[in-house]
């Protein structure tokens, strides 16, 4: 089993493993940002350059640096290899370079956008970018089309991850979406609008990193760190049921996969990942469809975790007389809070 | 002296009353009458320290916080897009709002693809701290210098829309 060592972090690791997903296995902030790699879809990887490393010794073999940054996503490890990721000057440089690459093209539109406070491209922006642009050329832009029934692209927000092409391929039985065109004319597109139907396709927004994929029963609903999330599950015949629900109050907002650290679906008890169906993504909005099972943890630098408590509270029962609590009921005569009166 | 509680003054004004009797310059009153008539004569030229409130108004410190207002833009579209950064950073919990999608031919009502439908602060919730002003980035929600008027029910000091967005004449215009 090859020995790798990560800045300075030596693993084990298994023949044939990525020098992204070693230092997976290692965790913590070492870990190379990815933007396109997804490690529950086969082939992804590779086109974002954002996971770039410093290879400083090939392996025990060959102890020379390799002469470039490489692709840490789809570079395997080899016995005695040392990587350099947070400790490289040069890797920090170039990680900058990239974001402002991805942010050539992309919008600036987060207060706008239904991802804010989840986005990937957000983190990165914020972790390594500068606040300014030096582009001065005409951004392209793209009407938003509908790409399923309940899928909304924007194709403005996009960087080409491909991600979502790899779930059509592998979670859906035929494709029916792609990048069409070349080079900088490359966009997401079907052939007819509302093409995509498959039952499965509305895995197509949780894994794209930014907010061109979303979700139409939720889009401008609200925002996301105003939404608590919990974990919920339900009888489902297309999928394994589990997912994160998004509540406010008593309103289920959006159901989403159930997430990890690295904002991939988690695997279920059989190891799978658990993707879930169209049935429990759009239309379960009902609390009554749903077994609550906790709140859900999020990273602790999350927004999402923002005005929040989370840990369990013991209800207190106040013995006294109910009117005490509520009040007169003219003066609950309150715009927000229409509900109480209920 | 030994130290009794009757004779310490903690406070150093402590003054012991007598009973003696007054003298006559005291006794007709007249004097201090006069004394106390000319203080308050003295007083009619002295400069006033008091204002006419509303019509006179006084000066706020720059930096004085007051109630809300939503901005236009030079064209009088709502700057407002919802994003939700015054609600999140408000410290009092003041701010809610709804968002809704613009439609096609209303550009001119709102600037952003996304508008706050509903935006409501509570007037009797904010500390007027100015986060909201901070965090917003659209250049949307300002502090004023206006009061906020008192009223007599709660629910008048819940402002919606009607009474924070900057009315359309006042709409900003555009400095080159």
């Amino acid at each position: 089993m090859p020995k790798v060592t990560i800045d300075g972090v030596t693993i084990e690791v298994a023949q044939g493993t990525t020098i992204l997903n070693a230092a997976r296995q290692i965790g913590g902030d070492l870990v190379p940002p990815a933007m396109c790699y997804y490690s529950k879809l086969q082939g992804s990887g590779g086109k974002c350059r954002v996971c770039l490393v410093e290879i400083s010794k090939g392996s025990d073999a060959n102890p020379n640096p390799m002469p470039k940054l490489q692709a840490s996503c789809c570079t395997p490890v080899m016995d005695g290899m040392e990587v350099k990721n947070l400790t490289s000057q040069k890797v920090q440089d170039m990680r900058k370079g990239v974001v402002e690459f991805l942010l050539i093209n992309h919008p600036l539109d987060c207060p706008i956008c239904d991802q804010a406070g989840e986005c990937d491209l957000q983190n990165l922006g914020y972790n390594y970018g500068v606040s300014g642009t030096r582009y001065q050329e005409e951004r392209r832009t793209f009407d938003k089309i509908d790409i399923g029934d309940k899928i909304q692209l924007h194709m403005t927000r996009c960087i080409l991850c491909y991600r979502c092409t790899y779930v059509a391929d592998q979670l859906t039985p035929g494709r029916c979406h792609g990048v069409i065109n070349r080079g900088d004319a490359a966009e997401i597109s079907t052939y007819i609008q509302n093409a995509v139907d498959n039952e499965m396709s509305g895995n197509m927004i949780d894994v794209c990193p930014v907010g061109a994929l979303t979700d139409k029963t939720f889009r401008f609903k609200s925002r996301v760190w105003f939404l608590k999330p919990y974990d919920a599950h339900r009888e489902c015949t297309k999928c394994c049921g589990k997912t994160t629900v998004w509540m406010f109050g008593n309103e289920i907002y959006r159901v989403t996969a159930r997430k990890d650290v690295y904002h991939e679906v988690e695997n279920d008890e059989s190891g799978k990942p658990a993707f879930i169906c169209n049935e429990c993504r759009f239309e379960k909005k009902q609390k009554s469809d749903w077994v609550i099972e906790g709140v859900r943890k999020m990273e602790g630098w999350s927004v999402i975790n923002q005005g929040k408590y989370m840990k369990a509270t013991e209800q207190v029962i106040i013995d006294a007389d109910p009117r005490l609590m509520t009040g007169r009921k003219e003066d609950r005569k309150v715009i927000s809070m229409k509900s109480v009166d209920k | 002296m030994a130290t009794n509680i009757k004779n310490i003054s903690l406070s150093g004004r402590k003054k012991d009353v007598s009973n003696k009797d007054m003298t006559f310059m005291e006794r007709i009153y007249l004097p201090a009458i006069a004394k106390g008539m000319g203080i308050t004569l003295r007083h009619f030229f002295k400069p006033k320290v008091t204002i006419h409130y509303p019509e006179q108004k006084r000066e706020f410190s720059p930096v004085f916080r007051g109630r809300h207002i939503l901005m236009r833009d030079e064209n009088g579209a709502e700057r407002c897009t919802a994003c939700g950064l015054c609600a999140l950073s408000c410290p009092a919990e003041a701010i809610t709002m709804t968002s809704a999608e613009r439609k096609k031919g209303e550009e001119n009502l709102y600037r952003e693809e996304k508008y706050a439908s509903v935006y409501e602060i509570n007037m009797l919730r904010c500390i007027f701290c100015g986060l909201c002003e901070e965090a917003c980035p659209k250049e949307a929600i300002f502090l004023t210098e206006d009061l906020v008027a008192p009223d007599y029910q709660r629910e008048g000091f819940i402002y919606g829309k009607d009474k924070l967005v900057m009315p359309l004449e006042d709409k900003p215009v555009n400095i080159k």
